[in-house]
């Protein structure tokens, strides 16, 4: 398999207007009319949807809903990745556990999640959410949110910054890429 | 704040009600008055109705635990005059079996600070409209704010995939709380710092090179 070559022969970088593109446009008609079909590439397809549209839910428990906040506002803006908060759990595809889970929130939380449709994605975010972090040794918060629903991707700091979380974000990206299978 | 109208202030209360206040002192400009728990509810609404006094607002119903007292607790209430600019503290001294007269009737605004104290405390508020826990989970074991209450406390929470929900479990530590902090005042053994032994050689007297 080449490397260079995107899904049917074409070059991934983007080819200026001229004699290039249209040899290669040709070739990749060409490869198209024979084969007749571009099935093999339906995953990248589907995962390129996935990653580019992965809507989370604006679900803050704690201090760490603030760096989320910010990381869904100007400056760091979550809109460049297709990702618009949703008010609603039917419509998300990413829950990012936002602070503290206390044991009171706990069932509620897991409500929240499996409102959640298939495929759903969790990001653990903050100390607290990945294992109790301060809290750890308290009578009423969930050391770990991951006792209550599977998590794939921990986001370590007390609250971790904007750029963390961000990079937390990408790295799910990267997962579900990687991944690759159409069902979860 | 001015110590001398706190003291005046104070002299005032004491004499309007002088079977019900069993202690009044000024300290760190502050006042602070000792109430019998079955006089709290006509001390409270002397504080607000009295002319001189006017504490209009309730600002915090609260509870503190002495495990070496002999009434156990202490409901301890705030009190802000917005017309007088002043404050005064009430406290309650209350036995682990004995109940406090509501102040709801008077202050509409200490019926979650009760349910509050009720719920971390285990003090008992009798004639409360609607004594339930306010903060901890849905049927909480015991009151965490008591100085015997277990940090972990007993129960934790995890999914179950079988039951397809939230269970409650008994806690289960892999490893048990540690302090680490020997130095604190509070928890740590007795350091004698250095300059202390001089605090506890004289009053003040002696003088140092």
């Amino acid at each position: 398999m080449g490397v260079e070559t995107g899904t049917i022969g074409l070059p991934r970088t983007a080819l200026a207007p001229g004699s290039d593109r249209d040899a290669a446009l040709r070739v990749a008609s060409d490869e198209l009319g024979d084969k007749g079909f571009v099935l093999a590439r339906m995953d990248r397809l589907i995962n390129w949807a996935r990653t580019g549209s992965l809507w989370p839910l604006s679900f803050g428990l704690a201090c760490c809903a603030i760096e989320f906040m910010q990381v869904i506002g100007a400056r760091y803006d979550l809109d460049r990745l297709g990702m618009v908060p949703r008010g609603s759990p039917r419509q998300a595809d990413l829950l990012v556990v936002a602070g503290t889970l206390t044991n009171k929130m706990a069932p509620a939380f897991r409500r929240v999640y499996d409102m959640m449709p298939e495929p759903r994605y969790v990001i653990s975010m903050g100390s607290c959410a990945n294992g109790g972090g301060y809290y750890h040794y308290s009578y009423s918060v969930v050391r770990g949110c991951d006792r209550v629903v599977p998590v794939d991707v921990y986001v370590p700091g007390c609250p971790p910054s904007a750029e963390a979380l961000l990079y937390g974000i990408m790295q799910l990206q990267r997962k579900i890429r990687r991944t690759g299978t159409l069902e979860r | 704040m001015d110590i001398q109208a706190l003291k005046e202030l104070g002299d005032h209360i004491r004499t309007s009600l002088p079977d019900y206040v069993r202690g009044c002192e000024t300290a760190h400009g502050e006042l602070t008055i000792a109430v019998r728990a079955e006089a709290v509810v006509r001390t409270l609404s002397f504080l607000r109705s009295d002319s001189n006094c006017r504490f209009e607002l309730l600002v915090d119903v609260c509870g503190v635990d002495y495990p070496e007292r002999d009434p156990r607790f202490e409901v301890v209430y705030h009190l802000l005059s917005l017309s007088n600019n002043q404050r005064v503290r009430v406290r309650v001294p209350v036995a682990e079996n004995e109940a406090v007269p509501s102040v709801t009737e008077v202050f509409s605004s200490a019926g979650w600070f009760e349910r509050e104290t009720w719920d971390l405390f285990g003090i008992y508020f009798s004639d409360h409209p609607d004594l339930r826990r306010i903060l901890t989970d849905y049927g909480f074991e015991g009151h965490p704010l008591r100085k015997d209450f277990p940090l972990t406390g007993y129960n934790e929470v995890r999914y179950d995939d079988e039951q397809k929900r939230v269970i409650y479990e008994p806690v289960k530590l892999t490893q048990e709380f540690r302090r680490f902090d020997f130095l604190s005042p509070w928890e740590g053994p007795e350091h004698i710092l250095p300059g202390d032994e001089k605090v506890e050689a004289g009053d003040g007297n002696e003088k140092t090179e």
